[in-house]
């Protein structure tokens, strides 16, 4: 019994190292996907030594303003804001909140989500209708209408931002896993698992999990994409992030009081958003294809 | 078809009964006083608690979310904390521009994204497949509030064609329209494209081929009614997604909408105008969703039949 | 020379090669094919799945898919008049090194002789076709007495109402009463949209019908009555009619010459007594052995060992010697050249010669 077990267990491991390896192929073969995916290393790249390459005393706090508001140069690639900081050691540093609190919210929407689904998958019934009519209400109310109602019932602070656009994620991820769990929950290899006395625990994590994950990592790119820009949205509107920290939506609303002569202040960091998402976007798509070959 | 529209319907009313529970509760959890707000910085022990005797906040916070679901089934959303006027007329004297701006983007939306959908679709990898995917591509990636300030930078301060703000004339709503409707433009394109791909492999449509139609009477007679389907569900998805973004359109072009009162009001710790706001998207968000499940209806025999 | 007063034939291929190219592969589907059939006949296109039956089929509506499908070589005559030819002398080397710029090296290429416009008019008119599975060959969101008109509107010169009326009376004609016209697909058996499928392709009473697995995907019972009612269809309209099937029984049925198609091309052709009662080629005996034998049923069943050749590759010698119990070392070098019995029947197997044909050939 045991050997037969190790002997599927690493049959089934041999076989999935072998589909990461074909997914790895075909997505190195988009180069889209790969451009996305090289943009997103060397983002995070600068976000993880951004302390290297700049001093966050001079590029967030202290003011200089003889050099203020300077239009994109040698010295000053982004140029400068209106205190005279460097606005591109600022998107850096900027790309560390954003990225982080992307990550993060997306992370915790993607653990409870996903708890969430596979248990309402797995055992059906009354479990399944209850979590999936609160999703039904946290889906009627479109997603940035959501956030913005938690942010500013709790406040602004970034554990609450981070707080409300998890929350934001979770309904979304609960369907996805559960509809994944509903298509394997009920096919042969589970049902053996179930009949050698599998315990639910194991079952769900052993069998289930492993066999949603192509979705689920198409969405959780998307959604980090998605919660980036929604980022920038709150922090526009003045419910995320506030200055002095240099959060890319918070750059791009300071720089809107400037737009008429300095007008590199709130497009340059628009530009640095939207080429996150794209590459997000771009990584994602690459993502479902390489996942699942049919589609194209 | 009746039985089917009922049961919508039906099914709605918890979700709405749902959401007003879940926003009434979030909005709870807010710090900070009503009675303290409305009163002012220099109010005494005794006045705030007279207030909030008044306004029923001593009471058990199920009873005030029953007397608040009370009223809104009448019509009343309670009184700002701001103006101390009606929350319901001060909403529905902005409802209207926020219905005027989502429906303009959402016309402008549609129409572009159509055609550009299809066409990609049927010059499957050509350069225009290429070239109007990479369109929708950046679309999707642009936020809505950056795009607002490009098109005021380019078109208002460079051009001066278009007034940066307000709603005076038909010209104001052009920009507005454009940077909240153009996210949506690419991701319908999207839908549309990727929906009439795998129509187009269907076996129906070269039944179609082989009665002898040409490529256009099998793309629109055929193709399109089929592929129309999942965008229909997506169009009704971004009609929500609208209703999410005319916030941050409206805060950059100064629109009069229910979206940029409801960032006054946050701002201004205004709890019944935020409720009042955040509720009336959601009504309108669900009554959108609806009509698309209809359509849906309409346009696929198959529905029809099975709740006949 | 001697076909001049004769009527000319229905459809002939000649030589016909059709690939499939993926990014990574080639399918060779069919490797030049010949195939007649005289007016009114039916020919049976016997093969196993993945022949190039289909592909066959389609081309000769030009409805392969292309990407990624490519003619790169053959003609198509529909009742004498040409529909697609090879490129020759000139053109031919023009064109084909164009494609062999890249990866497509040995490329050549057919082309049509009649308009995208003319090919339109065709289809439907002179030659329809019945795809394998009715469950996906009807439009869902159409009613199917639409569906039917569509194809009489775009070839006669009727209001819409008349063709409604037609097409409820080529209901009936199928079987099916009139007043379900206007239903849609879903709400149809299996057969009956088959029925609505075969409706569709007879409307405009064609010269040719291509009928492609015309009842696998149906039950037995309707099986019978379906092909039954094709028949007769097809004898009224005198139409001609190509029936691709894998089924030894509907050919019997239905068929007056049998072509077995074997990795895209004709492996035996002859009438039906020719093919059935002298059956030459091993694939074809091969075919009949793998059929239950009623009278003794103690007899074991013979199925051919191994599996249809890789599409991918392209054979130097005869496709089926993997699989031939008499293969020879010269079956994996040259391909075998037709050798006639009669004039009608033909196979192409090294077994056989002029010589030996008519003693059976070297089995």
């Amino acid at each position: 019994m045991t050997m037969n077990q190790s002997v599927t267990s690493s049959e089934n491991a041999g076989k999935r190292k072998g589909q990461f390896s074909d997914v790895w192929k075909r997505l190195s073969e988009n180069r889209a996907a790969m451009a996305g995916l090289f943009f997103l290393i060397f983002l995070i790249f600068m976000a993880v030594f951004a302390d290297v390459f700049f001093d966050y005393q001079k590029a967030c706090v202290d003011l200089n303003i003889a050099e203020r508001l300077q239009w994109p140069s040698r010295a000053h690639w982004f140029g400068t804001d209106e205190f005279g900081r460097d606005m591109f050691a600022r998107v850096v540093f900027g790309s560390r909140i954003s990225l982080s609190i992307g990550f993060i919210a997306v992370a915790f929407g993607l653990l409870i989500g996903g708890i969430l689904g596979a248990l309402s998958g797995y055992f059906g019934g009354a479990l399944d209708n209850i979590i999936m009519r609160i999703c039904d209400i946290f889906l009627a109310v479109p997603m940035m209408l959501m956030a913005i109602v938690i942010v500013a019932a709790l406040g602004t602070s970034i554990v609450n931002l981070v707080i409300a656009l998890a929350i934001a994620c979770v309904p979304i991820f609960a369907r996805i896993v559960r509809s994944a769990v509903l298509s394997v929950r009920d096919s042969e290899y589970v049902e053996a698992a179930r009949a050698v006395g599998g315990r639910t625990g194991h079952i769900i994590f052993r069998y289930i999990l492993p066999n949603c994950i192509g979705p689920i990592i198409v969405q959780t790119t998307l959604r980090i994409a998605a919660t980036i820009s929604n980022i920038a949205a709150l922090s526009f509107i003045g419910l995320g992030v506030s200055a002095p920290t240099p959060e890319w939506g918070a750059l791009l609303a300071g720089g809107r009081s400037f737009i008429r002569d300095s007008s590199y202040l709130a497009t340059i960091p628009g530009i640095v958003i939207m080429l996150t998402i794209l590459a997000l976007n771009l990584l994602g798509d690459g993502l479902r294809d390489a996942l699942d070959p049919r589609l194209r | 078809m009746a039985r089917y529209i009922i049961k919508r319907i039906l099914y709605l009313i918890p979700v709405l009964i749902g959401v007003t529970l879940l926003v009434f509760f979030i909005m709870h959890l807010a710090p900070g006083n009503a009675a303290q707000i409305i009163l002012g910085e220099n109010a005494t022990p005794d006045q705030i608690a007279a207030l909030e005797k008044e306004m029923g906040l001593d009471q058990p916070v199920i009873v005030q979310y029953l007397r608040y679901l009370g009223g809104l089934l009448h019509g009343n959303l309670g009184n700002s904390y701001a103006t101390g006027t009606s929350v319901t007329t001060e909403i529905m004297a902005r409802f209207p521009y926020t219905v005027r701006l989502t429906f303009v983007a959402a016309v402008f939306s549609i129409i572009l994204a159509l055609p550009l959908g299809i066409i990609a679709a049927v010059r499957q990898n050509t350069w225009v497949d290429s070239a109007s995917m990479v369109f929708s591509l950046i679309g999707v990636s642009m936020p809505i509030f950056w795009l607002a300030l490009m098109l005021i930078l380019v078109f208002s301060l460079k051009l001066g064609w278009f007034p940066v703000y307000g709603a005076d004339s038909w010209k104001s709503i052009i920009l507005p329209a454009v940077s909240l409707g153009f996210m949506n433009m690419a991701s319908i394109a999207r839908t549309t494209r990727s929906s009439m791909v795998e129509t187009i492999r269907q076996d129906y449509i070269r039944t179609a081929y082989s009665k002898g139609l040409n490529e256009r009477e099998v793309i629109m007679k055929h193709a399109f009614p089929n592929g129309m389907l999942p965008t229909i569900t997506v169009i009704g998805l971004e009609i929500g997604q609208m209703l999410g973004g005319s916030v941050l359109t409206e805060t950059v072009f100064a629109w009069p909408g229910v979206g940029r009162l409801l960032i006054q009001s946050i701002n201004g710790r205004d709890t019944p105008t935020v409720m009042g706001c955040i509720i009336l998207m959601t009504i309108s968000f669900a009554l959108v969703n609806l009509i698309v499940d209809l359509l849906y209806g309409v346009f696929d025999p198959r529905v029809r039949t099975m709740y006949r | 020379m001697e076909n001049i007063d004769r009527t000319p034939p229905a459809l002939e291929i000649e030589d016909l090669f059709v690939e499939f190219r993926g990014r990574n592969s080639t399918v060779y589907a069919v490797n030049g094919l010949n195939l007649k059939i005289e007016k009114g006949q039916t020919l049976g296109l016997v093969g196993e799945t993945g022949a190039g039956k289909t592909t066959t089929g389609l081309a000769v509506l030009g409805l392969i898919a292309s990407p990624p499908g490519v003619v790169t070589q053959g003609n198509i005559r529909l009742g004498g008049r040409d529909i697609l030819k090879s490129l020759e002398g000139e053109e031919r080397e023009r064109l084909g090194t164009l494609w062999g710029k890249k990866k497509y090296r040995h490329v050549y290429g057919s082309r049509f002789c009649v308009s995208e416009g003319e090919l339109q008019k065709m289809r439907g008119e002179k030659v329809s076709m019945i795809f394998q599975d009715p469950m996906t060959s009807l439009n869902p969101v159409i009613t199917v007495e639409k569906q039917i008109a569509e194809v009489i509107e775009k070839h006669s010169k009727i209001s819409h109402a008349d063709a409604i009326g037609k097409a409820r009376d080529m209901l009936e004609t199928v079987g099916i009463p009139r007043n379900r016209g206007s239903e849609y697909p879903h709400q149809f058996s299996g057969g009956m949209k088959q029925r609505v499928v075969i409706a569709i392709a007879l409307a405009c009473s064609p010269d040719l019908l291509i009928a492609d697995e015309p009842t696998t995907a149906l039950d037995v019972t309707i099986q019978a009555q379906v092909l039954d009612m094709m028949k007769k269809l097809k004898e009224k309209n005198h139409t001609s009619m190509l029936m691709i099937t894998h089924d030894l029984g509907i050919v019997a049925e239905i068929c007056d010459c049998v072509s077995v198609i074997y990795a895209g091309r004709i492996v035996e052709h002859g009438t039906l007594e020719d093919v059935f009662d002298h059956t030459l080629h091993p694939y074809t005996k091969g075919l009949f052995d793998s059929l239950p034998d009623l009278e003794n049923r103690d007899t074991r069943l013979k199925p051919i060992r191994g599996l249809m050749p890789d599409p991918s590759i392209r054979y130097e010698g005869c496709p089926f010697a993997d699989r031939c119990d008499y293969a020879s070392d010269i079956c994996r070098k040259e391909p075998p050249r037709e050798v006639h019995r009669t004039d009608e029947h033909v196979v192409a197997c090294h077994l056989y010669n002029e010589d030996n044909i008519a003693e059976g050939g070297a089995l």
